[in-house]
């Protein structure tokens, strides 16, 4: 019988640690009330005539004592909690980007340079990773418990999560979002590995394309470039349409009068629901994609824009 | 001290018995029970559904049913138990009869709407299991979508009418207890000098009218959203899967509130009987059960830390949830100021009530680690928070409830239980208990998600232990149905005050006449009004 859980990342340690000042609390508090119970019962069993004396007039002194009491202690168990969460799901800017698709009932996942793999996610240790997740259905949780970290994976929405492997090793992935009949088989394991051998790995089982190499594919394939311009070439068609050279990570100007900071989420919503938020100054004429570009090839468009970042805007 | 067993020819229970006189009676006390046989059949429902659970978890690949009939029982189980048995149970039944007895009143404010609720709870109620056996849902009780709306076959929209038509059961009971509470208190039956009972039911009164309605929007929306496609929250018409669970916790986390408020309530006349002591803060234990009622309407986002709600909204409400913490603790230092210096009796209702207050104060301990944002994290959505919920309902809530039930038992039956064996089965259901779920606690820790019909095979172990347990609380559950059963014929003739407790129920005869009291009672002292310790000492 296994009673520990293997600490794999920078992390797991500070949330054990939390942990274990619960549990002490805890424990002092359990053998106060046991203790007083077991203490009472027996000194003040109804057969015993010890002399019980007078009971004390004064109770709210000692109301407001334990109340008093317990709003610090619980202050600042709130605090530590609160502290380690936020940098929990802090990623720093350098972490390296691997996308996540959920789906019933598996896990499918691409890393930048195209490899891709399924119910199983390998990492470099010593470095920041940061998973970019969504889901093609319903809702899903990936949850590492080795690194103790999970957050759950939406549709329609990508949601973030990041660790910093420390021990080299292969851990459970649990799907903990229930999901429909075979929840309990969208399990799968994470590898942590050396950074050679990591770098190994993406040569071994190098994808046929980078991501943005697939996304720019895609976005002759399925028309874009018919309307908008990217990189040097595209556009110049019939129907007037903002350039998307630059456009990641900068703020937009749309037609209600507000801005908005173009992000994953904000290329994604343009291209599913175009109709939405409209660009100022452009026509509402850009064809909804929803339902004919799946999440995987969304993320590969997405990869693409996001390249056109260091273009400039033109 | 001798006391005369007056044995009443005529009670409640003997004046008319015809099946009509059962099904149409708006006598208070005849309601009671027929909802003790209602959710006593819900129980043992839910009950069957968990114990197949724990067979099949014996082995890591599941050891009897396959995945979706497995997901197929925790479904049933979350929704009997939550919404057939923990949330009506206290009030509906031990609350129905008692509380027109605490007050000195003849009945409860309204008793026609009275029986009109326990028709919408059955109606709901087996509507809502008649469409679980039928079409086999399996979206777990917490419904979240899309999975509910878009991706199983079951038959949400009519389980979910079952307990949305339910829910008007629990919200005509809480219009009863609240106007009751105001108008009928016996004359000289300040509002200090009510029972802690009636301030808990009180509280709980509140929730059920606030909250209930909530819920029954959110699954109006649910169905809407089902038959008609209209985006509320799918988000491929536009919806927000979040904007559910916003709605579903905002009724839910209060319901536990529900759930776990009429308990305490139990607690506080059970212990001051049985130490035959003045209850300790008195005003502090009736205020906390107002504050928690109403903090427990602004703690719903602690269900949805790793939900993909902002950094904001999570500390928020984490602070928020210890907040709400704090005046549980105040009630259990109350509860240990009252056993200080009183004359302790370890009868039946007792030792449920200090296995409640053991149990409570771990399920209450284990909520501290999941409040904790960087603790919750690792720990929700695993076995750990399925063991912390269960000390709270199961430990908490079902102790106090059999805890109220033996203790009432006299009053309810006229006779006296056997002792001996209550006392067992008590001891029996704490072992079984902690031997059930608190092997869960570590294997949340280790990581064992919830609702998972198979695991991987190092978590077997403590699933042996888990399931072992459960059949020890099976057979102490079972045990009160056969000893209960056989007091109601064979049982010694109860007084009208067997426990020598204070509170309006015991002046009247066990069991009382459909009328209560021949004259409505005059309260002229304080509630639990035992002698002080150093009265007792001068006197003898
Ligand atoms: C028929 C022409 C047309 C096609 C085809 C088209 N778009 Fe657009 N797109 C537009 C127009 C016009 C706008 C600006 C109005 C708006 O916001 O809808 C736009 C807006 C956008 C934006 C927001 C740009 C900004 O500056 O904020 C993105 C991102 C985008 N499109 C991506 C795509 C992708 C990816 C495809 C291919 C899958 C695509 N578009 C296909 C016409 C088109
Ligand atoms: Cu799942
Ligand atoms: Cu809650």
């Amino acid at each position: 019988m296994t009673l520990t859980l293997t600490s794999a990342s920078v992390h797991s340690a500070e949330v054990d640690a939390l942990l274990a000042g619960l549990l002490l609390m805890s424990l002092a508090v359990l053998a106060l009330v046991f203790g007083l119970i077991w203490t009472y019962a027996i000194r003040y069993r109804a057969g015993n005539t010890e002399d019980r004396g007078a009971i004390g007039q004064k109770s709210w002194r000692i109301e407001i004592g334990w109340t008093v009491a317990t709003l610090v202690v619980f202050f600042a168990l709130f605090v530590w909690g609160a502290d380690l969460y936020v940098r929990l799901y802090t990623a720093p800017g350098n972490a390296l980007k691997i996308y996540v698709v959920g789906k019933q009932w598996m896990w499918k996942v691409e890393h930048e340079g195209g490899q891709r793999e399924i119910n199983a996610l390998h990492v470099p240790v010593g470095r920041p990773v940061q998973l970019i997740m969504t889901s093609e259905d319903v809702i899903h949780d990936f949850s590492i418990p080795a690194f103790r970290i999970k957050h759950d994976v939406l549709p329609g929405r990508y949601e973030q999560l990041w660790f910093n492997a420390q021990t080299p090793g292969s851990y459970h992935l649990f799907c903990t979002q229930f999901c429909g009949t075979d929840h309990a088989a969208m399990i799968g394991e994470v590898v942590a590995m050396q950074q050679a051998d990591y770098a190994r790995w993406l040569t071994q089982n190098g994808g046929s394309d980078t991501l943005v190499a697939a996304g720019r594919d895609l976005f002759t394939r399925y028309g874009c470039s018919g309307c908008h311009q990217a990189g040097p070439t595209g556009g110049g068609g019939t129907v007037r349409a903002p350039s998307l050279n630059g456009l990641y990570g900068s703020p937009v100007p749309l037609a209600d009068g507000t801005t908005v900071f173009a992000d994953d989420k904000y290329i994604r919503d343009s291209i599913l629901l175009p109709a939405d938020q409209i660009v100022a100054s452009y026509a509402p004429v850009m064809p909804s994609f929803s339902g004919q570009i799946g999440e995987d090839d969304l993320i590969k468009l997405i990869a693409f824009i996001k390249s056109l970042a260091a273009e400039g805007p033109s | 001290m001798s006391v005369t067993v007056d044995t009443p020819r005529v009670s409640y229970l003997t004046e008319e018995n015809t099946i009509g006189s059962w099904l149409l009676t708006t006598d208070h006390k005849r309601i009671a029970l027929l909802y003790f046989a209602s959710i006593t059949g819900f129980f043992f429902l839910g009950g069957i559904a968990a114990a197949l659970m724990r067979i099949n978890l014996l082995t890591p690949t599941g050891a009897i049913v396959s995945h979706e009939m497995y997901n197929r029982l925790f479904t049933m189980h979350g929704v009997v138990m939550v919404w057939f048995f923990l949330v009506p149970a206290i009030p509906v039944t031990l609350g129905n009869f008692i509380v027109p007895l605490m007050l000195g009143a003849r009945d409860l404010a309204f008793p026609k709407l009275n029986l009109v609720s326990w028709y919408l709870f059955m109606t709901g109620g087996l509507f809502a299991t008649y469409s679980l056996f039928a079409g086999g849902l399996d979206t777990g009780w917490t419904f979240y979508t899309p999975l509910s709306t878009d991706y199983t076959k079951g038959h949400v929209v009519a389980v979910a009418i079952g307990i949305f038509i339910s829910g008007f059961s629990s919200i005509a009971t809480g219009v009863n207890f609240i106007v009751s509470i105001h108008r009928l208190r016996a004359p000289g039956m300040g509002w200090y000098r009510m029972p802690l009972m009636l301030w808990s039911l009180y509280a709980t009164s509140v929730i059920y009218v606030l909250a209930t309605p909530v819920l029954a929007m959110t699954l109006i929306l649910l169905g809407f959203e089902t038959v008609f496609h209209v985006g509320i929250f799918d988000q491929r018409l536009g919806g927000d899967p979040l904007l559910f669970q916003h709605l579903f916790w905002f009724y839910s986390h209060p319901a536990v509130y529900i759930m776990i408020l009429p308990g305490f309530g139990v607690m506080s006349e059970v212990l001051t009987t049985f130490s035959q002591k003045g209850i300790f803060g008195y005003k502090f234990i009736a205020w906390s059960s107002v504050a928690i009622a109403v903090i427990s309407f602004f703690v719903w986002g602690h269900h949805m830390f790793v939900a993909g709600t902002s950094v904001y909204s999570a500390i928020t409400f984490s602070l928020l949830s210890f907040m709400v913490s704090v005046p549980s603790a105040i009630k259990v230092f109350n509860w240990l100021g009252t056993l200080h210096k009183g004359y302790i009796k370890f009868d039946a209702p007792m030792l449920y009530a200090l296995g409640f207050l053991g149990l409570f104060t771990i399920g209450g301990l284990t909520g501290l680690f999941v409040a904790a944002l960087g603790a919750d994290v690792h720990l929700t959505q695993t076995y750990f928070v399925v063991a912390h919920f269960h000390y709270i309902m199961v430990g908490g809530m079902v102790s106090a409830f059999f805890a109220g039930l033996h203790y009432w038992w006299p009053k309810i039956t006229g006779r006296l239980y056997p002792e001996m064996w209550a006392r067992a089965a008590a001891f029996l259901i704490f072992f079984g208990f902690n031997l059930t779920f608190f092997p869960q606690f570590i294997l949340g820790y280790l990581g064992m998600p919830r609702r998972y019909a198979a695991y991987p095979p190092e978590f077997q172990v403590l699933n042996v232990l888990s399931s072992a347990g459960s059949t020890i609380l099976a057979v102490a559950y079972l045990m009160p149905v056969f000893y209960l059963g056989y007091s109601l014929r064979h049982g010694a003739r109860s007084p009208s005050n067997p426990w020598h407790a204070t509170g309006l129920e015991w002046k009247t005869q066990s069991p009382p006449r459909t009328e209560n009291f021949p004259i409505i009672p005059i309260v002229t002292e304080p509630p639990y009004n035992y002698p002080r310790p150093e009265d007792r000492t001068r006197a003898a």
